[in-house]
């Protein structure tokens, strides 16, 4: 049971971050949702104009196709760099500088600005000075990621691949080191297998890292703007335009504040349900482990 | 962390070295396009477009001395560093109280208040854009480091609560409680006694507000213009104007990464805590 | 842009939407008077995880919001109706939720 103090004076150490995070949330998010139900034709001139854009929105094919895309993308995502984190952090060496410097090297892509990230695979990806293009050119693939739909939207996805799945090794491999060693003496006593190691002790320590890891990764996946951005600007065609990609467009190409708001509200709502569902789950959780 | 001692995580050793294989593999795909980034970077633009080659023909230190020397690119890692130090200050000063209050007490709606700061780590930058575009021109910040400090503290200030609460939890409350017995007041023992136990948790979050701002770059290029220009709206805005100077770009692209190589060492056990929200 | 977003107006508000807000507003005031007078108690209901009043409270409004949009978005009804809907949903969460 909780056994901390009912206190609710220690709302006053609570209101800094209430007020800073109330001017740079609700305000902007109440601006969004007076946008979202008129029609800005200029200054001082706008139009109530009801649930017009969130019909609008609702039934644009453009937005359907980029939220499809994004559904894929996030899928892929976690298919790919959540069995891949797992693998790279079970083969991780786990003392001595070794362990040091594969932390280093795996966390490397993590702090490199996101448009970097971008210009890096540019230029690694380009079919005529870059080296990954070039390779898998001269093996006779054909691949050039400005003109092909497909090798685009593969690039874009290597990338994440490359930029994120560190974070999942990370979380993996700190959920790892905080199982004990006397249970892989007691399973090398019973003659466990590799397979049973991982299934019965591993991976259930994992559990909670891992939850932590699908909820970032899907999030941040979610939200994916700037890598993208710069590698292929949302192309070729709309290969590559995902959500955020299709609000800025609206929003900062078009200005058409209205479309734009009310896309923005229902984008938030996806959010907000899909982190209480993740934030509930955790908590829950953490309460049953706790017992 | 430093504690773990035995042999390697997974105590079938029989397959050692095939497995290492595929760590080698996994390591060659992480490193090569950054090599290939600073292979780039000290090329000269003649040698890239000319013809292809594993390893640069001729060392060039051309492009870096054009980012040191040329305003228009060191005013952009000057800007970047001021907005990026004001938020990790401003993150810091407010989270440091509220997450004491979140590890320590509970109170009126704090389950709700903490699942609030977490929606807005969560939430895309894309949908603040044109409110925050707004607001700031009302208040005529719009191209001002604080701006984008402020802006930036949308996601940070809950991910500096989150971190920190974690890491304040590992603190034994009876601390807090032997303290106050002994006649410290609330300001004395946090200033005093706590901030100095959990400080290990304060670089960590220090660090990681300095990262995600650093790595930002769509309220950033949006809030600012001119006086205010961040490092990353510096490079996407040559590429479209001035055509493609691969060199100079990668030369640049190499120095964004180098705040955050140079600090990684420090806080390598830490990176997992920080980045899962101080719950691992 | 610059010139065209500096030039709208603050917020930009409109009765309905002060409407709205001022009604979550009261919402979470007597919420909070609720809570005061009668602290709640963490209980078990339909849905699959134990919920207070202010759990409970959340989810019925994040319905509600789905509600609405599903009715603005994907049939010609009335948004009374919607409402209507979203009371009712309110109503069994709180109670039964």
């Amino acid at each position: 049971m909780d056994k901390r103090p009912y206190d609710n004076k220690a709302w006053l150490l609570v209101l800094p971050v209430f007020l800073i995070v109330a001017i740079s949330a609700i305000i902007p998010l109440m601006t969004v949702v007076n946008y979202s139900v008129q029609d800005v034709l200029g200054p001082f001139q706008r139009v109530f104009v009801g649930t017009e854009w969130f019909e609008q929105v609702l039934n644009d094919d453009r937005l359907h196709g980029a939220f499809l895309r994004q559904l894929i993308f996030s899928g892929c995502v976690l298919l790919i760099q959540i069995p891949l984190g797992i693998a790279v952090a079970l083969t991780m060496p786990v003392k001595g500088w070794q362990s040091s410097l594969c932390l280093v090297l795996v966390a490397l892509p993590l702090l490199i600005p996101w448009n970097v990230v971008g210009t890096i695979w540019q230029l690694y990806a380009r079919p005529d000075i870059g080296l990954a293009g070039v390779a898998v050119n001269s093996l006779g693939i054909p691949y050039n990621y400005t003109s092909s739909a497909f090798d685009a939207w593969l690039t874009v996805l290597i990338m994440d691949v490359w930029h994120w799945t560190p974070l999942v090794i990370l979380l993996c491999y700190a959920g790892l080191r905080s199982i004990p060693e006397a249970f892989y003496q007691a399973a090398k006593i019973d003659g466990a297998s590799a397979w049973a190691v991982f299934r019965y002790i591993q991976l259930p320590k994992m559990r909670r890292v891992l939850t932590i890891a699908i909820l970032l990764r899907f999030m941040d996946s979610f939200m994916i703007y700037t890598e993208p951005f710069v590698l292929t600007g949302g192309g070729p065609g709309n290969a590559t335009t995902f959500l955020s990609q299709f609000l800025a467009q609206i929003a900062v190409g078009q200005f058409d504040l209205g479309p734009a708001a009310a896309f923005s509200l229902i984008y938030f709502l996806v959010i907000l349900l899909l982190s209480w569902i993740f934030y509930t789950y955790i908590t829950h959780t953490d309460r049953e482990d706790a017992r | 962390m430093s504690t773990a001692k035995g042999p390697a995580l997974n105590p079938s050793t029989g397959r050692f070295r095939k497995r290492h294989i595929g760590l080698i593999v996994y390591f060659v795909f992480l490193l090569l396009p950054i090599y290939w980034l600073i292979a780039m970077s000290v090329r000269p633009n003649q040698e890239i477009l000319s013809g292809f080659d594993l390893f640069p023909r001729t060392i060039t230190f051309a492009n870096y001395v054009t980012i040191f020397t040329d305003p228009s690119w060191y005013t952009g890692y000057l800007n970047s560093i001021q907005y990026v130090a004001l938020n990790t200050l401003i993150s810091l000063s407010v989270a440091l109280p509220a997450a004491y209050a979140f590890s320590r007490y509970r109170f009126l709606g704090d389950k709700h208040m903490f699942f609030w700061l977490l929606t807005n780590r969560m939430a895309p930058p894309a949908v603040f854009l044109l409110p925050f575009f707004q607001l700031y021109s009302t208040f005529g910040l719009i191209d001002t480091h604080i701006a984008v400090a402020l802006a930036h503290c949308l996601f940070n200030v809950p991910l500096a609560v989150w971190i920190l609460e974690g890491f304040m939890s590992g603190v034994p409350r009876e601390i807090d409680e032997t303290a106050y017995i002994d006649g410290y007041s609330f300001p004395r023992f946090f200033l005093t006694i706590f901030l100095p136990l959990i400080r290990a948790g304060i670089g960590v979050t220090a660090f990681f507000c300095f990262m995600f701002s650093w790595v930002e770059l769509l309220l950033a290029r949006t809030l600012t213009s001119v006086d205010a220009k961040p490092i990353a709206a510096t490079m996407t805005r040559t590429v479209s104007a001035a055509g493609m100077d691969w060199g100079l770009l990668a030369a640049a692209g190499v120095l964004t990464i180098v705040p955050g190589a140079l600090v990684i060492w420090f806080v390598r056990n830490y990176i997992a805590k920080g980045f899962a929200l101080g719950r691992v | 842009m610059e010139t065209l977003a500096a030039d709208l107006e603050w917020m930009a508000w409109t009765g309905p939407t002060a409407a709205f807000f001022a009604g979550i507003a009261l919402i979470l005031a007597a919420m909070t008077a609720w809570q005061t007078v009668s602290p709640t108690i963490e209980r078990r209901g339909f849905l699959p995880m134990p919920t207070t009043r202010g759990d409970r409270l959340f989810i019925g409004l994040l319905g509600s919001a789905y509600i609405h949009l599903a009715v603005i978005g994907f049939t010609d009804l009335n948004l009374w109706i919607a409402f209507g809907v979203s009371l009712v949903w309110m109503a069994v969460v709180m109670k039964f939720g």
